[in-house]
């Protein structure tokens, strides 16, 4: 093409707009991404793998203890979808859990109604969430390091209220919290309630204008603030939710359990944000869905379930836990180099394709770690 | 043997779902200085970066010496005699000439520590080679720009670069320098080292290089030796059609004052800024980088807020306390920054678009996808952008398109002032002419636009009056009539002295 010979005013040379308004946004099973997907076949197996494991996993009354001791984790997970899509972090939750216990059993032991003390503890969450959202949002401090701070602050908070008393004792009305069931069910109260916070959850972070808010903070924050959004007022919003879920996951906490001490759920914010990250939350920020966040939380639910049924001691399963995590972050990674360029030989691609051998052959070591004959079982 | 030491063919790369480049070639003959012309956008350091093996092309072959080579990554590349020196220098600061030269490959005795005996004899054979005098123990951060870039080619050289790539060398130096600098050019070539020289200054093409290759839009368009072309030439090939009307400015008689601005100050950075801005009217904001144009604005758009003076909109007094009022009260502000400011980059066009407004699109807070939708369609067929479909992702569009989202997503808006921070910067000829023209046709719809940039033809080409800045104060304002050249250029470096009560 002769340059010289192409003359025309801008713009018009240019061809017509190229956009497609019928283009069709892909359709809900398209956009359930890719990692997903992974989550979904992670469970499946799961489940193969604990059904042949041992008999006492599809028993109706095993899963139905199983599940309720996952939903505290559950309820604080649904709020910290929401902050590590914009790119923060809570590290104060379990604390803050231990707080709102440690507040309701101190009232409790002085004969306040147990309702009147579950909602002062509530209250006091909540308002631990308001100091977080104030930090942050208004201070701001780096999510990090202030909900480091309130981490200890909250826990001390715990520890000073109950000393080394116990709340217990606590009325049948309230222990169906965390014990009771849905009438005419096998299905435990707490998995209902978690399932009806995940689906509300899920709505406002997809289909709200305060969902899309979340997630354009999380990818350009300084764009958002341009774009006339809120920014402030949203950071707070959802660090005072995540202190009023603390608060509810501590309520069902202590009704599951039947007492109250101050060391209450402590270290349980890891496996929530562990959750939160397996269900492909990208930590940095920006991206992440309230669905795949479920089914991790599914995910972690069963292997320790099912090591449990296998009594794989607690440290082991966590050690399981943590390489699920790795592993299945290097499976993404695997999978988008790929589809990216093809299978090539080169040093990095062969050191993640080790990487994740020697993660995933951990993993099954850590798994079946109590007893060999465990590998017959399913294999055989 | 054919006559060239590096030879492209047919190269071709696609980032996401868009090509950049299309099956560009390129011959680069040993001992010339070749020119690469083209405007931003048009393929030159996406085909540079090729070259340098940053990028893998999706298509085509490159040729070293006649043999097929591909390079995965920049080392092999560089081990392969191909050097590129950018416009940001990589030097470190504190280490000294010599070191610098031999960074990350010193020389070392049995023992494994540095050879330092070896390491300046070395580094002195190799400046004593280049002609460049430099003080081998002097600390980078002591040299001038051009000796630093004398460093980063000795740099090359110790890897025995036979292709050096310069990007923009000469866009920080003094006149002194960018001779000296196409002295070491001449030399080099002399010497047999083939160049491919990168610059927007189309004169310094004319002194040093031998043939020049044009790129437009991602593709080849010629090559030419430089003393067969005129400056007009190569115009008419980069940008490819003759721009008959790049200031489209419609005559409009302003109406009355949208935005009204007294003594508007920001302690430390600007002060008693004072203008009025009517319907229809466009004001141009000239003056230097950092002389507080974009604070003003920022101000103004309540990004920051003034701490003294006083803003009217169609006469009313109000005190714009955040973006979110700004846009309420029919302010509409399209960032200097793009990236950091404008975009949302992971996000589909439809969202960037709807961001400011997704109220309006909303029932109780539950996004009614449809009016969203169409609402985004509208905007952005308006703007043309070009792209597969409104659910393409911002960060895939090139400059020019996302500079039109933005746009669009603020034009949606429905402002009745409209701040445009550096509306061209970056991107190519062509939607720079469409911009003109739509602020052109906004003003014409009695929108009022306050216009900052940094260009002068533009400032002079599309403002009714001009605005000129310097070091946070209000130098001049001029009309459309009065306004040169010389006088913006000379109200925008000269502080005019303003008597202040002690």
């Amino acid at each position: 093409m002769k340059a010289s010979t192409v003359s025309s005013t801008a713009a018009a040379s240019q061809p017509a707009n190229q956009i497609n308004v019928n283009a069709p946004r892909k359709s809900f099973l398209a956009r359930f991404q890719r990692w997903e997907w992974m989550l979904v076949a992670l469970v499946v197996i799961a489940i193969v793998i604990n059904s042949r494991l041992t008999p006492y996993f599809l028993n109706a009354q095993n899963l139905s203890r199983t599940s309720a001791d996952f939903m505290e984790l559950g309820l604080m997970m649904l709020p910290m979808v929401f902050i590590i899509i914009t790119g923060n972090i809570d590290l104060s939750v379990a604390s803050n859990l231990g707080m709102c216990a440690s507040f309701m059993a101190v009232l409790w032991n002085l004969h306040v109604n147990i309702w009147i003390a579950a909602g002062a503890g509530l209250a006091l969450a909540t308002l631990g969430g308001l100091l977080n959202g104030f930090l942050i949002a208004k201070v701001k401090l780096p999510a990090l390091v202030a909900t480091l701070g309130t981490y200890a602050f909250f826990r001390g908070i715990a520890y000073v209220l109950l000393g080394d008393q116990a709340g217990r004792g606590y009325p049948p009305a309230f222990t169906y919290l965390g014990q009771g069931k849905i009438p005419g069910t096998l299905i435990p109260f707490s998995v209902g309630l978690f399932a009806v916070l995940a689906v509300v959850f899920g709505l406002v972070l997809h289909r709200t204008t305060f969902g899309r808010y979340i997630f354009s903070i999380g990818n350009n924050e300084n764009a958002s603030i341009y774009a006339g959004v809120q920014v402030a007022r949203i950071k707070m919003t959802i660090y005072i939710v995540s202190g009023f879920m603390a608060g509810l996951a501590g309520l069902v906490l202590a009704a599951r359990f039947g007492s109250t001490r101050p060391d209450i759920g402590t270290g349980l914010e890891l496996t929530v944000i562990t959750a939160a990250v397996l269900g492909g939350v990208d930590i940095n920020g920006g991206i992440g869905t309230m669905p795949g966040a479920v089914l991790s939380l599914l995910l972690i639910g069963l292997v320790r379930f099912g090591m449990g049924l296998k009594n794989v001691q607690d440290q082991v399963q966590s050690i399981a836990i943590g390489s699920l995590l790795i592993l299945s972050i290097l499976l993404a990674s695997v999978a988008r180099t790929i589809s990216a360029s093809g299978l090539k030989f080169n040093w990095r691609n062969i050191a993640t394709a080790a990487a994740f051998i020697i993660v995933f052959a951990a993993f099954f070591f850590f798994f079946f770690w109590s007893r060999a004959p465990v590998l017959k079982s399913v294999f055989g | 043997m054919s006559e060239y030491v590096l030879e492209l063919k047919n190269i071709a790369k696609r980032f996401g779902g868009v090509e950049v480049l299309h099956g560009v070639s390129f011959g680069l003959r040993p001992g010339e200085v070749h020119a690469l012309l083209g405007e931003n956008g048009a393929g030159k350091s996406t085909l540079i970066k090729v070259i340098t093996g940053i990028h893998q092309p999706d298509g085509g072959e490159i040729f070293l010496n006649d043999k097929q080579v591909h390079f995965d990554d920049p080392l092999q590349a560089r081990l392969a005699g191909i050097a590129a020196i950018y416009q940001e220098l990589s030097l470190c600061p504190d280490l000294n000439v010599a070191e610098n030269i031999f960074l990350g490959r010193q020389p070392t005795t049995v023992g494994g520590s540095i050879n330092w005996r070896k390491l300046y004899s070395e580094a002195d054979r190799l400046l004593t080679s280049l002609g460049v005098h430099l003080d081998l123990k002097a600390k980078a951060r002591s040299l001038s720009i051009a000796q630093m870039q004398s460093v980063e080619i000795a740099r090359a050289f110790s890897l025995n670069a036979r292709i050096l790539i310069m990007d923009e060398p000469t866009s920080s130096l003094t006149l002194k320098e960018v001779a000296e600098l196409f002295g070491l050019v001449r030399r080099l070539r002399d010497e047999g080292t083939a160049i491919i020289f990168i610059s927007h200054r189309l004169e310094e093409l004319f002194e040093v290089a031998d043939r020049v290759t044009v790129l437009r839009d991602g593709s080849y368009v010629d090559t030419r030796l430089v003393k067969d072309v005129t400056r007009d030439d190569l115009v008419r090939l980069m940008v490819g059609r003759t721009i008959s009307n790049l200031f489209p400015k419609q005559d409009v008689k302003p109406g009355e004052i949208a935005l009204k601005v007294e003594h508007l100050s920001l302690a430390g950075i600007f002060e008693d800024i004072n203008f009025e801005l009517h319907k229809g009217e466009i004001l141009g904001m000239a003056g230097l980088v950092g002389a507080g144009r974009t604070d003003v604005a920022r101000a103004i758009f309540g990004v920051v807020p003034p701490t003294s003076g006083t803003i009217q909109i169609e006469g009313r007094q109000v005190e714009i306390k955040s973006p979110q009022q700004a846009i309420s009260l029919g302010l509409a502000y399209v960032p200097e920054d793009r990236q950091l400011h404008g975009l949302i980059p992971a996000m589909n066009i439809t969202s960037n678009i709807s961001l400011p407004i997704l109220k309006e699109y909303a029932r109780r807070g539950w996004l009614q996808d449809k009016a969203e939708r169409s609402a985004a369609f509208s905007a952005a067929r308006q703007m043309e952008v070009r792209a597969n479909s409104i659910w393409q992702l911002a960060r895939t569009l090139s400059g020019g398109n996302q500079q039109k989202v933005v746009l669009a997503k603020w034009l949606s808006t429905k402002p009745r002032i409209l701040i445009l921070d550096e509306p061209t910067r970056g991107i190519d000829v062509g939607t720079k002419a469409a911009v003109h023209a739509l602020m052109s046709n906004l003003a014409a719809e009695g929108i009022a636009i306050l216009m900052i940039s940094s260009e002068l033809p533009e400032v002079l080409g599309m403002s009714d009056r001009i605005l000129v800045m310097h070091e946070g104060q209000m130098t001049a304002l001029f009309s459309r009539a009065e306004a040169t050249q010389e006088k913006i250029i000379s109200a925008a470096t000269q502080t005019i002295k303003t008597v202040r009560a002690l």
